[in-house]
């Protein structure tokens, strides 16, 4: 009676001999699709809309960028031809001299997203917070 | 004799934790994975020194522009005006959403400037000029 019962039982358990074999194709499914590579780049956060406000001119330093990718700085006047790379050094004293200054950057509308891109890192790396971009020219 | 069968150690490491380790290692993977949604445009992306990360993939939204003045969102190309819509309906589903430029270093600010304007409009004021590590 109780071997006749024992045989006729049928094995109740999921084989789980090849377990480890799904769980590594699985994980290696996963290593190959991961890109660990993350996006890079100039972090900036805009003005909202209709957020215009009047600020004093004695705050702003405008920053030209022109088609050909020369770069002038200064504010009314006072306005000088500088190299890309002296940039930093220049809106580093600006700032030491007025720590509300707020840089404005004007492009013209053929000026290079290279050459724009090359201002605002500088303007990073002169730790300006307060950077403006106002409307292209032509 | 008998003194140095006693003193035979079992050899090999044990493999019993294995599944455990690698099931562990999956569920990592399986979380960091974002599979990638989108091709994007044919550019090459301008340089920078002082870049940082962007935080994760899944609060980002990726606007591509060539020089050209071809623009595409999620493999859409599609006209300036219709970007602000676009950006619009993403930023009400995500709040925290960071538009992500991948634009061609010899794009034209015009259509940068255009961008700006769009993304303006849709309230997503937080953009992330991408680019690449300059050496």
């Amino acid at each position: 009676m109780l071997t006749a019962r024992n045989r006729k039982r049928p094995g109740g358990e999921i084989p789980t001999a090849s377990l480890p074999d799904i769980v590594f194709m699985l994980l290696v499914f996963f290593l190959v699709t991961t890109t660990i590579d993350v996006d890079k780049g100039l972090g900036l956060v805009l003005p909202a809309e209709g957020n215009e406000q009047e600020v004093s001119k004695k705050n702003i330093t405008n920053i030209f960028v022109n088609a050909s990718g020369k770069v002038a700085i200064g504010s009314g006047d006072d306005l000088r031809i500088v190299e890309i790379r002296d940039l930093r050094q220049e809106v580093s004293n600006r700032l030491l001299a007025n720590d509300k200054m707020i840089f404005s950057v004007r492009t013209d509308s053929r000026t290079k997203y290279q050459a724009y891109l090359d201002v605002m890192d500088q303007l990073k790396m002169a730790n300006a917070k307060r950077i403006s971009i106002a409307e292209p020219e032509g | 004799m008998r003194l140095k069968q006693k003193t035979k150690t079992v050899s090999g490491i044990p493999t019993a934790s294995l599944p455990d380790i690698i099931f562990m290692l999956l569920i990592f993977f399986m979380v960091v994975t974002v599979l990638r949604q989108y091709q994007g445009l044919k550019l090459i992306l301008p340089e920078a020194r002082k870049i940082s990360k962007l935080e994760g993939k899944r609060h980002v939204a990726n606007i591509w522009a060539t020089k050209e003045g071809v623009i595409s969102i999620d493999d859409r190309i599609m006209e300036m005006n219709q970007v602000r819509n676009i950006m619009y309906d993403k930023r009400k589903n995500d709040p925290q959403i960071v538009a992500s430029v991948k634009a061609d270093r010899q794009a034209e600010m015009k259509l940068i400037t255009g961008i700006h304007q769009e993304l303006r409009k849709a309230d997503a004021l937080k953009v992330n000029y991408s680019a690449k590590t300059r050496n």
